[in-house]
């Protein structure tokens, strides 16, 4: 399922995080590619699978050291770019979703301005313009009455309802890459159900990388297309997510292992034993 | 290991083996994030000469801070009087040293008068709620609404000057702040469920607002106590200045500066030197407070 | 065990639980299934005295409860929130965290007590004197099932126990409480938004939409897939992931 020719490309990636009792490795030397595919990265909280995403978009504070052997979007070097490049690479060729829209939204600006404004931000057209292509963008996300749902404020929309406003603000810019961060799990599920169904959709109809990090074993596996499981700082595996379920690595099996099922009642589940060999630096 | 590194080691220790290492390792670790911020230091570093000052100036001044003496009076700084003499002789540096006796002594006064006051009164307002939340807020706006030395200066007149009135005056303008803020972050803490845990365990009200939210009001109180020493030192000269604070001749810096105006022209240096002495410790105090905010605000830790 | 009989909560025009009855009986762990704001939080909440505005009737153990509780009342029933990092005071360390209720009820060997209480989750002595910010999210969560089964209660109330939790730690968690339920016959209600966690550790559970209780079944029921209303068979559906259609 590899692209010929990645949209991101990341070689030897490390995040170090100054603390005032020492230094934290958050991303140790991790290698991965996105094409124009759904690439999924799983991980437990500390595994580093959401500062592998703000790296990407240099999002991360101060305190932190980024170095790679190679961070490039197609040919231009993320590492190297500086302040301006990378105000233009943000929302026009990376976007990004944060798990809640609730911070992510401006609370005095209705939603449809917001949309118009990030199709401005990068697009020289009139306010009238970019004010159809927010209409059109908000029936892409299937919002049924995108007229009124133009004019409200952040805290009028629901959870759900204001994920959709962020996706769309999101995709009008016509990104490459799409990076969704937890993009559901502040949703109940029948709402993400129905989120994910349009991020799959919009992601497949124009051809976008989406990178996709989860907590979520289930959930990456049924979504994505390709799979990395992040530990410690680092790719533990990768693999087509079809075949999530016969995972080699012990890391991924004893997560799958671990999770409840309808069918594990009254038996203790096997708890995960970490090994400190699955950190050993690979040569 | 060499003892320091034991030490250093026994405080950040991930598992501490008593109450009390736990409760140092705490302070170790704010010490840490107190210490990168130089001007904070440099703050501390004042207060504490002061009080140090405050608590050895007998030994500290050179010469007698009331002894009078016509012949030398006005005289320059200079190798006997460092800081030279007043109007009565008086050697201007002890008077400074022993002043800041009076000048400390009415910041403890004011802020163990006010600090606990403010703190229960606060805690209690936000928590309870209703009616008597009402009551208390309104009477914190009516002290609020006068002006901290104007309330101070009636008050004084009405019980005659000296520096218990002074303080006293100076309490009543300075509960309703502390109030407040106790207030204020009680009503953030009142929801938490570390709050409805202790209520499911059975805690009383007492308990709770003791032992549970009045501890975590504690440090933004630490922090604008800080911050107000230097207004209360401000305050204090103020009255002193306009001959309300300090009776003469006790040797209070504001009184100083009151007495030294007169030959400010020719003799800067005995209006000048009390001026710098409150200008360091207010200033002091204020560095202090700020480090103390960035390090002590709960909304970090 | 515990009986609830037409229970209505409002919370100013707004009915948060509408008319719920069910029944728990002893030795049984109870699931209260839905999504945010169906109201089985707002349920939890009235059962264990901390909302005291509700009309109906609760009985716990043969005994009728209003509003109010009494000191007796919470030894019997205790509770463990979702938030572990908000539910432990940030400037008490474990040992203050579980001496406390020991001293609310004049307990005798506190030492004792509170030793065994952290032995029984899994933690042990090593972790007494620690500040929650010194510990990690599956760690505080065993210190408030500590605090929580420190006084010995018959009932035991779990708000989203696991939710706040990485896959491994809920693992832990989960069988934790199964071991504890067992080891002290106690009664659980587990209010959840995940329908394989309920399955997983309950024998009965009902399903809530909007304030009220949809549908009541045993595990068996959800098992075999077989739901009777469509709102169960949603969440059924949605908890075994995406469907790319």
């Amino acid at each position: 399922m590899m692209a010929p020719a990645p949209l991101l490309s990341v070689r030897n990636l490390a995040v170090r995080f100054a603390t005032p009792t020492g230094i934290v490795e958050a991303v140790r030397g991790i290698d991965f590619d996105v094409g124009r595919e759904r690439l999924g990265i799983v991980g437990e909280s500390g595994s580093g699978k959401s500062v592998t995403g703000r790296a990407v978009l240099r999002l991360l504070p101060p305190s932190a050291a980024v170095t790679a052997d190679r961070l490039a979007l197609g040919d231009l070097d993320l590492l190297g770019a500086d302040v301006s490049t990378m105000r233009g690479v943000r929302g026009r060729r990376v976007s990004m979703i944060m798990q809640d829209p609730k911070f992510s939204l401006n609370p005095v600006m209705t939603v449809g301005r917001q949309i118009a404004e990030a199709y401005r931000v990068h697009h020289r057209v009139s306010r009238r313009e970019a004010t159809s292509r927010a209409l059109d963008m908000l029936a892409d996300v299937r919002i049924r009455d995108p007229r009124r749902v133009y004019d409200l404020y952040p805290h009028e929309v629901s959870g759900g309802m204001g994920q959709r406003v962020m996706i769309a603000m999101m995709l009008i810019p016509e990104p490459d890459l799409l990076i969704a961060d937890e993009p559901t799990s502040a949703l109940d599920v029948t709402v993400s159900m129905q989120v994910l169904a349009i991020l799959d959709d919009l992601v497949s109809r124009r051809g976008m990388g989406l990178l996709f990090i989860s907590h979520d074993l289930n959930l990456v596996a049924s979504f994505c297309d390709r799979v990395l499981v992040m530990y410690g700082g680092q790719i533990m595996e990768t693999l087509a997510a079809a075949s999530l379920h016969a995972a080699t690595h012990p890391y991924t099996r004893g997560l799958l292992a671990a999770l409840p099922t309808l069918d594990t009642a009254g038996r203790d589940l096997p708890v995960l034993t970490r090994d400190p060999a699955w950190l050993a630096r690979r040569a | 290991m060499s003892r320091a590194a034991a030490l250093r080691a026994w405080l950040i220790a991930d598992t501490p083996l008593s109450r009390r290492q736990a409760r140092l390792g705490r302070l170790y670790l704010q010490w840490l994030t107190f210490r990168h911020n130089w001007l904070a230091v440099a703050g501390l570093a004042v207060s504490l000469l002061l009080a140090l000052i405050a608590i050895a100036a007998p030994l500290l001044a050179t010469h007698d801070p009331s002894a009078q003496n016509l012949d030398i009076r006005l005289q320059p700084p200079g190798a006997t009087h460092w800081l030279g003499t007043d109007e009565l002789g008086r050697d201007i540096y002890s008077r400074i040293v022993h002043g800041s006796r009076i000048t400390l002594g009415m910041v403890v006064a004011v802020v163990v008068l006010v600090a606990p006051f403010g703190l229960v009164v606060g805690c209690a307002a936000g928590y309870v709620g209703g009616w008597f939340d009402r009551i208390v807020m309104r009477v914190t706006d009516i002290f609020m609404a006068f002006p901290r030395l104007i309330l101070a200066l009636a008050f004084v007149a009405a019980l005659g000057p000296g520096i218990e009135n002074g303080v006293i005056a100076i309490a009543l303008t300075a509960w309703p702040a502390y109030a407040r803020i106790a207030r204020a972050e009680t009503l953030a803490i009142r929801g938490s469920d570390f709050i409805a845990a202790a209520r499911l365990q059975g805690a009383s009200a007492l308990r709770l607002i003791f032992a549970h939210v009045a501890p975590l009001c504690l440090s933004s109180l630490i922090v604008r106590v800080t911050l107000d020493m230097s207004g209360i030192i401000l305050t204090a000269a103020g009255l002193g200045f306009l001959g309300l604070g300090a009776v003469p001749p006790s040797p209070e810096w504001g009184a100083m500066i009151s007495t030294g105006r007169r030959f400010i022209l020719e003799q800067w240096w005995v209006a000048t030197m009390p001026g710098i002495a409150i200008f360091v410790a207010s200033l002091g105090f204020n560095l202090l407070g700020d480090g103390l905010r960035d390090v002590l605000d709960p909304k970090q830790t | 065990m515990i009986s609830v009989r037409h229970l209505d909560v409002h919370f100013g025009q707004v009915r948060a639980v509408s008319d719920v009855s069910f029944d728990v009986a002893a030795g049984d762990t109870f699931g209260l299934v839905g999504e945010s704001g169906c109201g089985k939080s707002t349920l939890l909440r009235v059962l264990s005295g901390l909302n005291r505005h509700w009309t109906g009737a609760i009985e716990v153990a043969g005994r009728a409860v209003g509003p109010a509780r009494d000191k007796a009342f919470h030894r019997r029933v205790q509770m463990v929130f979702q938030d572990p990092f908000g539910s432990l005071h940030p400037r008490h360390t474990v040992d203050r965290a579980l001496a406390e209720p020991i001293a609310i009820h004049g307990l005798d060997d506190a030492e004792g007590r509170i030793a065994r209480a952290l032995d029984d989750v899994g933690l042990g002595s090593r972790f007494r004197f620690r500040y929650p910010h010194q510990l990690s999210g599956g760690q505080r969560q065993r210190v408030a099932i500590a605090r929580a089964l420190i006084l010995e209660p018959g009932i035991l109330l779990l708000d989203e126990p696991t939710s706040a939790l990485d896959v491994s730690i809920q693992a832990e968690v989960l069988n934790l409480l199964a071991r504890l339920r067992a080891a002290r016959d106690l009664t659980l209600i587990l209010v959840s938004h995940n329908l394989a966690v309920v399955a997983h550790l309950c024998n009965r559970l009902a399903v809530m939409q909007a304030g009220t209780i949809v549908e009541e079944m045993t595990i068996d029921t959800l098992r075999h897939g077989k739901p009777a209303h469509p709102y169960s068979r949603e969440l059924l559906d949605a908890s075994l992931g995406y469907h790319r259609s």
